[in-house]
């Protein structure tokens, strides 16, 4: 495995890490369009604290996947088109929630209004939930053939722990969420996210207790790697164990971060546990590695090239972007 | 089973999806512009109306941008998810422009759409401008990385084959988004997507203007400027892309004669020095009939094909289908098989798309020239408006038949030359798969486009005084 291979499967997990915290939150404050809101000035609310954003946040995933094509084909291919059904409903997921955040403004009627709010809410929870659930049954092993490609029947893709990894991904961009909404809103829906971050935190960690218990049993992840995955699952519990505190304590930005942090150990965790391999293989004879999964050396060359200059002045802009829209919306009430 | 394959599937799909998302692409790249062009009148002319056209027509950009982005994802994600083995085989080259696209454009495109749509009071106006400058610049990369991938897909440049990996490598980056396709797929691509968007607002202002006593003075001069910077737009939009419409067919002429000889129906060669009239006919209909391997029932315009494809009324020589199949068959060593594309819808699509051209083209001219002065003539020749109201509509047929001549036109290979169809498909997809994602994917699609035009009727009937702009919730309420 050369230098440039390990800096792009570092690269591609820290896409898909940042991904998960950026629209991490705004998933959780897409739920909440069912679970919280009750009135048509809280939708408004919620939709205004993740309006200007969220389709920037997005394109993360976009970007995470363009990347995982240019560096490691064999790793995209052998993944996109064997988690074909899970992807598809994905996808889905996110047309109709990108759809319906523009629909539901055109709308006069409050039948169709509450109609396209409902979609933003389940899409919200469904893309998280399956995203999740693929992350989750690609480190715990498929039927993989010698060519790369995926034969899986019903319970490769949905097991125990493939549920609990969905769940778990939902729950944290939930958690995720209500921290996001607490830093930009006012009034009831503040109270209410107060509230069910008391229950939230607790359901967490033992969620996290459970998954760590299953990853050690269920799959090779702690064996394969073992110094990282017992260092970053402390980790993890630790910084929910900050974020619950952080937020007791009403330090609202530093609940946000850490709780945005929790997503993103968990995808450093996954891929530390897959390390030195992209895909894993009932048969180990064919799991896909690092080393011979990736593009030429000059394509990561140039890719790398392109990344040192473009990821700066992304993050820069998007940064400012933030800074922007920092505000909280006051309730009228 | 046998009713359906896998590749039929897949590529009805593939062309679906395609097409689905290529609704929204040129639309919202031409909005981009004109929007961007009204609100900088704004900002030089300080008149409250081109602030108003702006907002108004932003609404349509903005709705036209949320179904185009997750569209595009599917696009992204359908290479690995359908077409593995084609992923597999090209991902060293093809894979780094799409990421490149994400992180240099597409970035900038979303986070600058999310700065315009929230900030119309918050910024002074030429800042503001900027905004959507910056959205529309991006969009444009953003389709120009897109169609660099494409054009390598059409004229394979940059590559060495890698028999240990059995895949291509990329060799010249430089000369991988220097390839010759890419200039003509490119500038082709952009004037189609202003004449879209020009033909979406010319088209949805003539249907306002046809209750022109109802709207009021101030209301049917609105909707007059509107259609007169959108007309502008269109017309030089329409030269643009038949200008760069035909140096691509002259450069296809070379390199994928296939594909120009099904355009123009020959079956076989035409050699203009053979012939009395010194000259080769252009065949304007026909009917390809794949087992005769015969272009029959022609209604051929003699000395058109010379003037359109040599640019002389003299002379030329094109080769028909029938030799260029026996050419390619000794090419690539396979004398079992056919290289002939789908001849028809090719022949067809290109009718239709090289048709409609010259008729937006027109179209345009007229409404400037109806539209001069007090616009009396337009507002009077309601058959006129009727059809220009219908003509928002025509750009996207066109725009769908230049995708079909391109990728049809290039069967039977994904790569051109290099790697067919038959081989990129994913070894593990299923028919039931398939037809579960095919149907998911129209219905999808139907009502996302049922829902698309009734919102833009919705839109446009509001009117731009009843517009509620896209505000954040405090600044609703009127706090500072």
């Amino acid at each position: 495995m050369s230098e440039l291979q390990l800096l792009w499967f570092v690269l591609i997990g820290v896409l898909f890490a940042g991904f998960f915290f950026l629209e991490g939150y705004d998933f959780g404050v897409g739920m909440q369009f069912i679970t919280n809101a009750h009135t048509k000035e809280e939708r408004e609310q919620l939709y205004s604290s993740i309006g200007p954003n969220w389709d920037a946040n997005e394109v993360w995933l976009l970007t995470a996947g363009g990347a995982m094509f240019a560096s490691f084909p064999f790793w995209y291919a052998s993944l996109f088109s064997g988690f074909y059904i899970m992807l598809f409903i994905v996808l889905i997921a996110l047309i109709f929630r990108a759809a319906s955040f523009e629909f539901r403004d055109q709308v006069q009627k409050y039948v169709s209004q509450r109609a396209w709010e409902r979609t933003i809410g389940i899409s919200s929870f469904v893309a998280p939930f399956f995203l999740g659930m693929i992350f989750t049954a690609m480190v715990k092993g498929m039927p993989i053939d010698a060519h790369g490609d995926i034969y899986g029947g019903f319970f490769d893709y949905v097991n125990i722990y493939s549920l609990v990894g969905g769940v778990a991904v939902a729950l944290m961009s939930y958690i995720h969420g209500l921290n996001f909404t607490k830093l930009k809103v006012e009034g009831r829906l503040y109270d209410v996210a107060t509230k069910q971050l008391k229950f939230a935190y607790p359901l967490l960690i033992a969620g996290e207790a459970l998954f760590a218990v299953l990853t050690f049993f269920m799959t090779d992840l702690f064996q394969n790697n073992p110094v990282w995955e017992f260092i970053i699952c402390p980790v993890i519990v630790v910084t929910t164990l900050l974020s619950w505190f952080a937020s007791a304590k009403g330090k609202e930005g530093f609940a946000f971060v850490t709780s945005g942090l929790i997503l993103a150990e968990l995808v450093a965790f996954l891929f530390a546990g897959l390390f030195p391999r992209v895909m894993v293989g009932n048969n180990p004879k064919f799991s896909i590695l690092i080393e011979n999964a990736s593009s030429s050396t000059y394509t990561l060359q140039v890719m790398s090239i392109v990344v040192l200059i473009a990821l700066p002045i992304t993050l820069a802009y998007q940064i400012w972007s933030f800074v922007v829209f920092a505000r909280r919306f006051k309730s009228s009430k | 089973m046998s009713l359906f394959s896998v590749l039929d599937l897949s590529r009805f799909q593939f062309a679906m999806t395609t097409i689905f998302h290529f609704f929204f692409v040129p639309l919202s790249i031409g909005t981009g512009l004109i929007v961007s062009i009204m609100e900088t009148l704004y900002v030089v002319k300080k008149d409250e109306m081109y602030k108003k056209m702006a907002r108004f027509w932003g609404k349509i950009f903005l709705l036209s941008f949320a179904v185009g982005v997750p569209t595009g994802i599917i696009q992204e994600f359908q290479f690995g998810m359908n077409w593995s083995d084609y992923s597999r085989f090209v991902g060293d080259i093809f894979g780094a422009p799409l990421a490149v696209e994400a992180l240099v454009a597409f970035f900038a495109e979303s986070t600058f759409i999310g700065l315009w749509m929230f900030t119309w009071d918050r910024f002074k106006p030429w800042v503001h401008a900027l905004f959507i400058w910056v959205t529309t610049f991006a969009s444009a990369i953003s389709a120009l990385w897109i169609l660099g991938a494409n054009s390598f897909m059409q004229n394979p440049v940059a590559f060495a084959i890698d028999g240990k990996m059995n895949r291509l490598k990329l060799v010249d980056f430089f000369q991988l988004i220097t390839n010759p396709q890419l200039g003509f797929e490119f500038s082709h691509v952009l004037f189609g997507a202003f004449v879209t968007a020009a033909f979406v607002i010319v088209g949805m202002s003539a249907f306002r203007l046809l209750k022109s006593e109802k709207l009021g003075a101030e209301l049917t001069l609105f909707y007059r400027k509107s259609l007169k910077i959108a007309a502008i737009v269109g017309l030089l939009g329409s030269l643009g892309s038949i200008a760069s419409g035909d140096a691509q067919t002259q450069f296809l002429m070379k390199q994928q004669p296939m594909k120009f000889a099904a355009m123009e129906g020959v079956d076989n060669t035409l050699d203009s020095s053979k012939r009395d009239d010194k000259a080769e006919p252009w065949t304007v209909i026909g009917f390809w009939n794949a087992k005769t391997h015969k272009f029959v029932g022609k209604i051929e315009v003699p000395y058109a094909l010379s003037i359109l494809g040599n640019h002389s009324l003299t002379g030329g020589k094109t080769v028909g289908m029938n030799e260029l199949n026996k050419q390619l068959q000794r090419e690539y060593g396979n004398q079992s098989k056919d290289y002939y594309v789908p001849v028809n819808t090719v022949f067809y699509s290109f009718r239709v798309m090289a048709g409609g051209a010259g008729l937006v083209f027109l179209l345009a001219i007229l409404a400037l020239y109806f539209n001069r002065k007090d616009g009396k003539q337009l507002l009077k020749y309601r058959w006129f408006l009727w059809i220009l109201g219908i003509a928002t509509y025509l750009p996207f047929v066109i725009n769908s038949a230049g995708w079909l001549i391109t990728e049809l036109g290039r069967y039977p290979w994904t790569v051109y030359g290099l790697f067919t169809t038959a081989d990129s498909v994913s070894p593990n997809a299923t028919v039931p798969g398939l037809l579960f994602t095919n149907g998911i994917f129209f219905l999808a699609f139907g009502l996302l486009g049922i829902a698309m035009i009734v919102y833009a009727r919705r839109v446009l009937h509001a009117g731009p005084d009843d517009v509620e702009y896209e505000t954040l919730a405090k600044d609703k309420k009127g706090e500072a």
